[in-house]
């Protein structure tokens, strides 16, 4: 290090890089130019100085004496007397002066509390929100143009993503709408009548952690999750078969209406997407 | 004059023993302290680059029709905050490359801190009298996740809807007050009518300004502790031996702040990170299949993939199945961090003070035990990119999690096992040959340091000027007048390229080479989702003609058919 230029390279190479950085914004930036030239600015800096350091100044090392943190017993004592100074003067209303004592902190603990109250107001109460989606009885299925969907509009093994008519931005609405094989559908006992004209409807969130169930495997069946791999059996009451999810998605009855469109028999009986607390209280 | 002004503030606060003290702090010299300041020195681009940006930034979630410069987006609805990203990135003059130094720098932060995290434990500098400054630094850590969480969030793209969603789904999973914490937390039901405004808040204000305040009680500690040091020649319990604070170490101190800022200014020019233009708006039905977070998420995301479908149910009550990988999980790896200091203490019945350093090699259990928690959480973090994994090795994703779940349970023990093993062995050849430990020569490492920071910067800068395309070159060749006259291959490379890759093998997009759906998929079905969008693709018009949508596709079925 005693022969090396490289404090003069160094604060020269910054000083071009600089006038560059300057030219290049005037003349409309470029990312990858102003990355290489900060790079080139910033880099020759840190070397001038690291290189310029041990160049130029001394080097030696220092001993520091290290001292015991702990303080002297006599410290400590008199610490202890001070903090004694707030003890009752002789001759003070000894009990009065206690249940002032107490009425301070319980002003405290209501101003407290007083002041937790408005906590409420960051957000409703959620347990109506988490159980409803805007289907309803007779609600139309729309694709995400708001366009109705008519029951012969998808061939066997299709899928659209369908929602709630005039509610296409809904988080809790996305909805799967399946052709379903006949040969090898099997509905869930008890709702043989919640699927219409061949079609059936399950939610599209995925009751593990709320992503859409975006890849469907129309030869075998299969919903798969992209996030974290959660796989659901189309033609057996998408019940999970892989992964971490433990329920399967929960299943919108739906019929065909008087024009020929695909709509709700009800809301999900069920609430949809991730499990939580009181899922099941309640329903 | 200066002398006046000296004279005049240290006649009012009495400075000039405080300077002294500042200026002749010893430092050791040691290549592994040096950690710790890289973590401030991210941390203050953090703030200066985060500074530039919120000055354009709009946490806003009213609906806009996008008509900024970037031409595949035009007309498309979106938020405020995804529009306000998207200006920044293509509109505002040095924008992109101060919002990826940014990134960047969050994700070196965060890996500093792991560093300076694994230096301190490995060499037992949490002992007493230091726990009370380990039990802040743990704590930074967490603020660091939570805010390098907030601030991908915020931006409302589709990786970050998603990842918002899972986030959602996790507050959601706390027994007993998960629904209303929730809901307190976003204003509703997920996405909540207040959900950006509120991480806006928290990433730019109230988290920095912890972890401030957090950043300056852990060195004044650290000033009234003073540093530890490794054994070695003259090195004792009561004293410490090293460079003073003036004026050698400030000044190498300053130069390997402006090295951070160098190579996180190459990475933030060079080396694209998070293109939210590719990912599109959040759409609530759409997914982001290649949808990774940041790497220190990674754990997490892995934990959640492995966890086998099981939850606890009684009573009409049930505590689901993200709760114990992502709250338990994490409530456990960071209350053990925590305690660690006195549980060792415990354990060991070492109530002493220590500023001197163990080497790793002496201490086998402890070092033993790090070891095998790094595995486990090595093979969480694998199995974050389990399906990128399973493509890559040509096996089924449920094979790779099968294994993965297998490795995060017995891999950990086998490395502890062993590594206590042969350490225990070590030590035991060693004290028969009566040996005492290996005497470090007190040199320093400051040149050998700066020749490697200097060196990967360069590697850094010439592997990804070879290899990087510039997102901001699309908007001017995105027009179907410009691209006139371009081959299909041209314009594929131009157009296509950067999501489903130069030889069609896919990237954020899906492959379409061959034996993928795409070759069943009819030109007329192509076409339509090359004008209107699919998923996270971008809707095209304007951008190419209808004949060159053609040349296109004909581009692609001949390399399909090759």
């Amino acid at each position: 290090m005693h022969e090396t230029k490289a404090p003069q390279v160094g604060f020269g190479v910054t000083i071009l890089a600089g006038i560059g950085l300057l030219v290049l914004y005037a003349a409309g930036g470029h990312p990858q130019l102003e990355g290489l030239l900060w790079f080139y600015a910033l880099a020759g800096l840190g070397v001038g100085i690291v290189t310029g350091a041990i160049r130029y100044l001394p080097q030696e090392h220092t001993e520091e004496e290290r001292h015991p943190l702990l303080s002297s017993d006599e410290m400590i004592a008199a610490a202890k007397a001070d903090l004694r100074r707030a003890d009752a003067p002789e001759g003070a209303p000894d009990k009065e002066r206690r249940t002032v004592l107490r009425l301070l902190g319980g002003a405290f603990a209501a101003l407290g509390a007083a002041l937790v109250f408005p906590i409420r107001s960051l957000g409703p109460d959620p347990s109506d929100d988490l159980r409803e989606t805007p289907f309803a009885h007779g609600v139309r299925l729309v694709t995400v143009d708001g366009a109705p969907i008519g029951s012969d509009q998808l061939g066997v093994g299709e899928v659209v993503t369908a929602f709630p008519e005039g509610h296409t931005t809904a988080a809790d609405a996305p909805t799967l709408l399946i052709r379903f094989d006949e040969g090898r559908f099997f509905p869930v006992r008890g709702r043989e009548d919640w699927v219409a004209s061949g079609l059936v409807a399950y939610s599209k969130i995925c009751t593990h952690a709320a992503c859409a169930v975006g890849l469907y495997e129309n030869v075998t069946g299969v919903l798969l999750c992209p996030c974290h791999q959660s796989t659901y059996d189309v033609n057996d009451g998408a019940r999970p078969t892989f992964g971490p999810a433990t329920r399967a998605l929960p299943q919108l009855p739906i019929a065909i209406d008087s024009e020929g469109f695909v709509v709700a028999q009800s809301d999900y009986p069920e609430p949809v997407g991730p499990g939580y607390w009181d899922r099941t209280n309640n329903l | 004059m200066m002398r006046a002004i000296v004279r005049g503030i240290d006649e009012r606060l009495g400075t000039a023993r405080m300077t002294r003290e500042i200026l002749n702090k010893v430092f050791p010299d040691h290549w592994s302290f040096m950690l710790g300041e890289v973590i401030l020195y991210c941390f203050i681009i953090l703030v200066v680059t985060g500074v530039y940006l919120t000055l354009f930034f709009d946490a806003s979630q009213q609906e806009v029709l996008y008509a900024g410069s970037y031409v595949p987006l035009q007309g498309v609805e979106m938020s405020r905050a995804y529009a306000s990203a998207l200006d920044i990135t293509f509109s505002v003059r040095s924008g992109l490359v101060i919002r990826q130094v940014h990134h960047w720098a969050a994700l070196l932060f965060v890996a500093s801190m792991l560093a300076h995290v694994l230096r301190t434990f490995f060499t037992g500098a949490f002992r007493k009298p230091r726990e009370l400054n380990w039990a802040v630094g743990v704590t930074l850590l967490v603020l660091a996740l939570v805010n390098g969480f907030t601030g991908y969030s915020m931006i409302d793209d589709q990786l970050s809807g998603t990842g918002l969603r899972i986030g959602y789904s996790i507050v959601l999973a706390i027994p007993f007050i998960g629904p209303w914490l929730s809901s307190l937390l976003l204003g509703g039901e997920f996405p909540g009518p207040d959900i950006l405004s509120r991480l806006f808040v928290l990433h730019v204000m109230i988290v920095p300004s912890i972890i401030t305040l957090l950043i300056v009680i852990h060195l004044v500690i650290l000033v009234r502790q003073k540093h530890t040091q490794f054994p070695g020649k003259g090195r004792r319990e009561n004293n410490v031996i090293g460079l003073r604070m003036w004026p050698t170490y400030a000044m190498k101190a300053t130069g390997v702040f402006f090295l951070t800022s160098a190579t996180l200014a190459a990475l933030g020019g060079l080396v694209q990170i998070n293109p939210i233009w590719i990912f599109g708006p959040f759409r609530v039905a759409d997914v982001s299949s290649a949808s990774q977070p940041d790497w220190y998420v990674g754990w997490l995301e892995g934990a959640l993939r492995l966890m086998p479908a099981w939850e606890l149910r009684a009573w009409g009550f049930e505590i689901p199945n993200p709760f114990y990988p992502a709250l338990l999980l994490s409530g456990l790896t960071f209350g053990v961090l925590y305690a660690w200091p006195w549980l060792e203490a415990r354990f060991t019945g070492d109530h002493e003070i220590h500023h001197l350093l163990d080497r790793p090699s002496e201490r086998p259990v402890r070092t033993s035990l790090g070891l095998g928690t790094l595995t486990f959480f090595g093979v969480l973090f694998i199995a974050g990119s389990d399906d990128v994994l399973a493509v890559w090795l040509d096996v089924s994703v449920n094979t790779v999690i099968r294994i993965l779940q297998l490795l995060t349970i017995v891999s950990p023990i086998l490395v502890f096992l062993i590594s206590r093993r042969v350490m225990n062995r070590r030590l035991q050849k060693r004290k028969e040959r009566g040996e005492g430990p290996p005497v470090r020569v007190g040199h320093s490492r400051w040149e050998a340091l700066v020749a490697v920071l200097l060196a990967a910067g360069l590697v850094f800068v010439t592997v990804s000027s070879l290899s990087s395309k510039s997102p901001s070159d699309l908007p001017e060749t995105w027009t179907a007048e410009a691209n006139a006259g371009l081959t299909g291959k041209q314009l594929y490379d131009a157009a296509c390229a950067q999501c489903h890759g130069e030889r069609l093998e896919g990237i954020f997009g899906p492959a379409m080479g061959p034996n993928t759906d795409s070759v069943q998929m009819s030109d007329t079905l192509l076409q339509a989702i090359v004008f209107s969008g699919i998923g996270k693709m971008p809707p095209m018009p304007g951008v190419l003609t209808e004949e060159q949508v053609q040349a296109v596709i004909l581009y692609v079925r001949q390399v399909q058919a090759e």
